[in-house]
């Protein structure tokens, strides 16, 4: 969980003296090339995530410096904590006013797209330009109802395994297990060993969600078919199920009470030996708790019996309202972020904290600059999205909101309810949810 | 002596003015408490989602929240989390009322320190409390294992009854100062020439309680649980800062499963219905409580 912080950024048409900042000329340039011409008098506002890591905002908002030098657009950055944009989103689509662009998560402007002006043109560009998108980036932001683009894919925040190197080591392996049943028997020796791992089963909306998806889907358990009937109630998701009951006896307890801070804290506690989290928790761990930082470290989460990863991520993406007077400084701001010379420079000093939807910024020396990083770079390339294997829109989003595939799996973990009985119980969720969308 | 004008003459009617007086209050009123609830109370029937004015569907909304066992489960928690909750601030705060109305040394600096649970905004002292309950880093169960009481750290939020029990506990410590103002304000109120006569009618303590204290502090037991009760039933940010309606949706209350709903899920009709029917709630209560004080 993060602290509901505000910070704001006016960035001023003063503020486009700093032109002759690094990288200008090129910039200009690239500015004048560009399709999207800001209307007459533009100036934006952008509603966006709280950083998870300083240099996310150290850099985006130089980029914006750059931008508003380039184009004489000033825009103005406001930042709210993570899991408060989706009802700042829904309030700006309901009253009609608020920031031009919002930088969102997964399912948002599904919610809304009717609100959202068309991105298709910008995607396409974006597309051609940057060696295209991943299939994650069309999941979370075509609308397939309203048929086209209501969203920039931006990329994600990617989940891997995140472990200590010496209690594996201590467990008797010499490398992290590449499957889930080798993860067990690790689990159970860590357990064992007084290391055990921790998976939250609470209403941690990342945390929670990352994990359980990525057993279902290693199982080949889908929340709907393509058409959007329910499939959670399966061979598949019973499985699924089972080796997760297996899994959460090696826990360590409390999991069904975490939140999205929950296992941070107890990993850099020491208390757990491994568990499912974005970079920051290595990354934070260097400055917070560099004793043992060493120790840290990050794997590809283990495959099932799919026979290929399956990783959950917090995908976000940016969309504008079509109540914004300049659609066009909009586009254009958002072309510019993500364009190279910006972007490259975004995400290396993230250190690989958000993995871009675009495939050619895979290509970055970050990614294998350091071990750690380089599973965090393959993120997207395994992944699936909320509601898969169903039609990505607002019954997907719904779900995830009300936790359904969590409180499948806590059912099962925390109340002992039969694996049979949990998918059920999940079916009959998901069919309430599906028909009301 | 010459006539006044027409308008002030008028002005000079009880009723005329009387009337244009309470006009501000009467707008205000309208303005931020009748729109609301009627543009509420609109939405639920109908399907209006986030963006979309929708249709009228009648009581629809109703018939499906009332047939989905999550609301059903929502419903019943906030009842069981308030009669629990104002049971316990109402015994607490009544105690602690009785024990500030002594003077002893430091009453005046006890009575300002009780205020504090109170005055401290809700989203800070909830998340002070995820502290204390968290599995983990507990302060509560760190300090039970160095007094011996227990040997592992207690698992509060981990399971249904173990988050429900701790909720009931957080809003009891949250809300305990404002029976125990209100009680200590009509303590002072009670003569004292009362106790001294039952003194020299050989009445003990417990004589003296059950038959002045109390009967005289009934009307303001029944402003501060009305009150009380109304503030608990539409509780939410406690909640939804310590276990966002989790473990599997054991902690779900009216204002949570609203607001999943109807803000992060965007179904405004339907999240709409679920704000709207503590009303129902809110009405029974209300009945039982005036009715069981009035019969007493």
């Amino acid at each position: 969980m993060h602290p509901d912080r505000r910070k704001f950024l006016q960035l001023s048409a003063a503020g486009i003296g700093a032109g002759a900042l690094a990288g200008g000329l090129p910039t200009l340039a690239s500015a004048a090339d560009s399709p999207f011409k800001p209307e007459k008098g533009a100036s934006l506002q952008l509603l966006r995530w709280t950083a998870f890591v300083p240099s996310d905002q150290t850099i985006w908002d130089e980029n914006t410096k750059k931008f508003s030098a380039a184009t004489g657009v000033p825009v103005s950055i406001q930042s709210l904590s993570w899991n408060d944009m989706g009802p700042k989103g829904a309030l700006a689509a309901q009253v009609g006013s608020g920031p031009d662009i919002i930088m969102g998560w997964n399912d948002d402007p599904f919610v809304y797209p009717d609100k959202l002006v068309d991105m298709t043109d910008l995607v396409d560009n974006m597309g051609r330009a940057h060696g295209g998108w991943y299939d994650n980036a069309r999941s979370y932001c075509y609308d397939q109802d309203v048929k086209r683009w209501v969203s920039l894919p931006v990329g994600c925040t990617g989940n891997a395994l995140n472990y200590r190197k010496s209690w594996v080591k201590e467990a008797g392996y010499a490398e992290f297990p590449k499957d889930l049943d080798g993860m067990l028997k690790l689990a159970r020796v860590l357990k064992k060993n007084g290391h055990p791992p921790g998976f939250a089963l609470g209403h941690a909306v990342g945390d929670a969600n990352s994990w359980t998806h990525w057993i279902l889907w290693a199982y080949g358990g889908k929340q709907a078919n393509p058409d959007n009937s329910i499939a959670i109630n399966s061979a598949e998701t019973v499985n699924a199920l089972e080796y997760a009951r297996q899994l959460s006896e090696t826990f360590i307890d409390g999991v069904a009470g975490w939140d999205d801070s929950s296992n941070n804290k107890a990993f850099a506690g020491g208390k757990i030996g491994m568990t499912m989290n974005g970079i920051s928790i290595w990354y934070n761990g260097k400055k917070d708790t560099p004793e043992i930082f060493p120790d840290f470290a990050n794997v590809t989460p283990p495959m099932g019996p799919v026979k290929t990863p399956t990783v959950s991520n917090n995908f976000t993406s940016a969309f504008i309202f079509k109540y914004s007077k300049y659609p066009n400084a909009a586009k254009e701001y958002l072309r510019f972020m993500l364009d190279k010379p910006q972007a490259e420079r975004w995400v290396t000093e993230m250190k690989g904290y958000v993995t871009p939807a675009l495939k050619a910024y895979a290509d970055l020396p970050i990614w294998t600059s350091d071990p750690n990083i380089t599973p965090y770079r393959d993120a997207l390339a395994h992944a699936k999205y909320d509601g898969y294997n169903g039609k990505p829109g607002k019954a997907a989003a719904q779900a995830l909101d009300e936790f359904v595939i969590v409180d499948m799996f806590a059912d099962v973990c925390v109340n002992k309810m039969t694996a049979k009985d949990a998918a059920k119980k999940a079916e009959g969720k998901l069919q309430t949810i599906y028909k009301r969308a | 002596m010459t006539s006044r004008a027409p308008l002030l003459a008028r002005l000079d009617s009880p009723r005329v003015l009387g009337y244009l007086l309470i006009t501000p209050a009467a707008i205000i009123l309208l303005g931020l408490l009748a729109y609301p609830l009627l543009l509420g109370i609109w939405l639920s029937l109908t399907t209006a989602t986030i963006g979309k004015t929708g249709e009228f569907v009648g009581l629809q909304n109703y018939a499906t929240i009332f047939a989905d066992p999550i609301f059903r489960g929502a419903a019943l928690f906030s009842v069981f989390y308030t009669v629990c909750a104002e049971f316990g601030k109402l015994l607490l705060g009544l105690t602690l009322a009785l024990l500030l109305n002594q003077r002893f040394r430091g009453y005046r600096i006890s009575r300002a320190l009780m205020l504090l649970p109170w005055v401290a905004p809700t989203v800070l002292s909830a998340l002070a409390w995820l502290w204390l309950l968290d599995p983990q880093f507990s302060a509560l169960s760190w300090l039970l294992i160095r007094l011996h009481l227990i040997h592992s750290n207690i698992d509060f939020l981990g399971s249904g009854w173990g988050a429900r029990f701790s909720l009931i506990v957080v809003n009891i410590w949250r809300g305990l100062p404002y029976f125990a103002i209100g009680y200590l304000a009509g303590l002072q109120g009670i003569s004292k020439d009362l106790y001294e006569a039952a003194a020299i009618d050989g009445a003990d303590g417990w004589q003296a309680f059950r038959r002045i204290t109390w009967p005289l502090l009934l009307p303001i037991t029944t402003i501060l649980v009305a009150f009380s009760s109304i503030f608990t039933l539409t509780d939410f940010q406690l909640i939804w800062t310590i276990t966002h309606g989790g473990p599997t949706d054991a902690t779900q209350v009216f204002t949570t499963l609203a607001y999943q709903r109807a803000i992060s899920g965007g179904q405004l009709g339907e999240g709409a219905a679920i704000a709207v029917s503590p009303i129902v709630f809110m009405v029974i209560l209300a009945y039982f409580v005036v009715r069981s004080v009035r019969e007493k």
